[in-house]
């Protein structure tokens, strides 16, 4: 019992930040755009809470900031893959370079400082006294936890239930119907690029804030990248997203429980070798690489082009 | 149909072809001011800290020869990487392919029995070895199942990086460095000669520009070649035409892991003459040399040439460290930069701005 507790408490954590990073993924590439600068998003995201949060001491605004900044970086990554239409694979790494550059340039500052007043665990009232969930999710979490889920529900009926929803989806399987239709591609694709960039960058603040309340160069140590493949495992479905982002969590916990059988830094490698495995058997077929793929993610729309 | 306000795209029906030379220098360039820009927010004056760096880099044959070690395995991946995206495989792995390389590299001068003038190649051919097989994964995955090979290539990247990191904390950790994480240094007979008077490992020079003049044949000439660009350019297309799709993917990713590999067996047989951490053996260079495979548009000697230019940038950065006291991620940053500016500059190749003419009166 205290193990299943103690694994989903640390399962929750570590999900935390891939939750709404993958949650930022599965939103722009809903849209049909590729965003893999999801890593440099997030490692920007770190730097920009712990800088306002050192500094201010509020921890309201230091992710208040760092949301901005996500969307700020993602606007730049939305101006280049859809209004100058450019390869957005290429662009997506460039962006995490120039982030895990940059954070590290401006973030040598920071080095080696704790957070003094960081973000504390929260006790929910009624919902702390579920079994299981209880003790593991409403006792103890940052808040963070508990609103990334609630925006994985939010995403979920934004895409599912309402006329925007529907206008994103149109414009990641079809953006020359949608047009037809009197729908704004390129207005949409923005939005949902930024809203992504956003996500991806609040997870990246909930490591330097909650997490770990400290600044490290590349601390983010590959988590957007498994962010990009949760949204793939996902289907791209918010909902989904959520048990994809648990399982890496469970798994990041096991790799720190099993230290003291196995090297740590095998342990380490687990999780990227599981993004391996997992891709290859939830692969279906070759045409349609996966599942529930948007049709046209990944390519640029020129008006009049088909 | 919606009026469209503002500049719009208009197609350049036969683009000269020194158009894309001309958009891509700009686009350098409007790159380095960029990173002028974050120079100057860091609180280095830019155009004082271009000059101290372009001075003690280009500026004497110590500077120089600086640039060409720092290239040498940039180069090897570069050349690899253009072929590869040729063949549209998008390989991000590079940086896991060296790693591996470098691993298997210090395992043969390590550990094996391998007579003195054999050793070394001996490592260059583990290192090839284990370049190709970190690549081959991904590229039968991709082909057999369609599983997006920027994912895989990338997630071996980090695998590679503990399982060295494994390495030199476990049963590799030598036995005669105290408590530091690496292991034994190489045996004399395991290190490659340098070019007198500098650093430059030359081997690693001649495989780097043999590969590249080797790879530009291929493409041009070759059976392989020819599968390659038809692949590339349509898939559909290449079905149609009987082209073996696994077979194309798999030699494209084998020859870009391999070349990868090599270049890691550079690294450790050339330069620290040991394996030690990740980010000691490679500050970046697989992440960088795609920068160089996208300047060059897929052209191996083209590629070879962008790469030296790329040994300036992480030259520059050593300058950066040493003279400006700047971070060591400076290189990362400029090529990160650099790779957005050329990516975006890519649509004024083939399209113009056009503003449009709003008529008088309105309409």
């Amino acid at each position: 019992m205290d193990v299943a507790v103690d694994t989903l408490n640390r399962a929750f954590a570590y999900s935390t930040p891939l939750l709404w990073a993958g949650l930022g993924a599965v939103y722009s590439e809903r849209a049909g755009v590729v965003n893999l600068g999801v890593e440099g998003t997030m490692i920007l995201g770190s730097l920009t809470a712990f800088a306002v949060a050192h500094r201010t001491g509020s921890l309201f605004l230091a992710v208040t900031a760092a949301a901005l900044t996500g969307a700020l970086v993602a606007l730049v990554h939305a101006f280049i893959s859809v209004t100058l239409r450019a390869n957005q694979y290429v662009a997506g790494l460039a962006m995490t370079s120039f982030g895990l550059g940059l954070s590290g340039m401006l973030g040598r500052a920071y080095e080696g400082i704790a957070l003094a007043r960081p973000m504390q665990g929260i006790t929910v009232p009624v919902l702390s006294s579920l079994p299981l969930v209880g003790p593991s999710l409403f006792r103890g979490q940052a808040i963070l936890t508990h609103l990334g889920l609630l925006v994985a529900v939010a995403l979920w009926v934004l895409l599912y239930k309402t006329r925007w929803g529907i206008a994103v989806r149109s414009v990641g399987e079809s953006p020359a119907t949608a047009d037809a239709a009197g729908i704004r591609v390129a207005r949409i694709r923005y939005a949902s690029v930024i809203a992504g960039g956003a996500l991806a960058s609040i997870g990246g603040a909930y490591l330097s804030v909650a997490y770990r309340p400290s600044w490290t160069e590349g601390m983010t140590a590959g988590m957007g990248w498994i962010a990009v493949a949760i949204a793939i495992f996902a289907s791209w479905n918010p909902l989904k997203a959520v048990g994809a982002s648990l399982f890496f969590g469970a798994l990041y916990y096991l790799s720190f429980r099993l230290q003291a059988y196995v090297a740590p830094e095998l342990l380490k490698l687990l999780p990227y070798l599981a993004v391996i495995l997992v891709l290859a058997f939830s692969a279906r077929g070759r045409r349609r690489l996966f599942l529930g793929a948007p049709e046209a993610l990944g390519e640029p729309y020129y008006r009049g082009a088909r | 149909m919606r009026a469209s306000f503002g500049p719009s795209f208009a197609e350049i029906v036969s683009p000269p072809r020194t158009r894309a030379l001309w958009v891509t220098l700009a686009s350098v360039a409007l790159g380095l001011v960029a990173s002028g820009v974050v120079f100057a927010v860091y609180g280095v004056a830019p155009i004082a800290a271009y000059s101290v760096l372009l001075r003690e880099t280009l500026g004497d044959a110590r500077g120089q020869a600086e640039v060409v070690r720092k290239s040498l395995p940039l180069i090897l991946i570069a050349v690899g990487l253009a072929f590869a995206f040729r063949a549209r495989f998008f390989n991000i792995g590079a940086e896991g392919q060296l790693l591996a390389g470098a691993a298997a590299a210090s395992g043969v001068a390590l550990f094996s029995d391998i007579p003195a003038p054999y050793t070394v190649w001996a490592m260059f051919l583990a290192g090839f070895a284990a370049g190709a097989l970190w690549a081959f994964l991904p590229a039968l995955l991709k082909v057999k199942l369609g599983v997006n090979e920027v994912i895989t290539t990338l997630m071996l990247n980090f695998v590679a990086v503990y399982g060295i990191e494994w390495l030199i904390n476990g049963p590799w950790k030598g036995r005669t460095v105290m408590g530091f994480a690496y292991s034994d240094p190489f045996p004399a007979w395991a290190r490659l000669p340098v070019i007198p008077g500098t650093r430059i490992h030359w081997p690693t020079l001649v495989l780097g520009l043999v590969a590249a003049v080797a790879l530009h044949f291929v493409l041009a000439r070759t059976r392989l070649g020819f599968e390659v660009r038809v692949l590339g350019h349509n898939p559909e297309a290449a079905a149609y035409a009987g082209i073996d799709a696994l077979r194309v993917t798999l030699a494209a990713a084998l020859i870009a892991g391999g070349l990868a590999g090599l270049a890691g067996v550079g690294e450790v047989g050339g330069t620290h003459f040991r394996l030690r951490s990740p980010s000691q053996i490679s500050p970046g260079f697989g992440y960088t040399a795609i920068l160089a495979a996208q300047l060059a548009r897929g052209q191996p000697l083209a590629a070879a040439l962008a790469a030296l230019f790329l040994g300036l940038i992480f030259a520059a950065g050593d300058v950066a460290r040493a003279l400006l006291r700047m971070p060591p991620q400076v290189p990362e940053m400029i090529s990160g930069l650099l790779l957005l500016a050329v990516v975006s500059a890519e649509i004024f190749i083939r399209y113009q701005l056009r503003f449009p003419t709003v008529p008088k009166g309105g309409d």
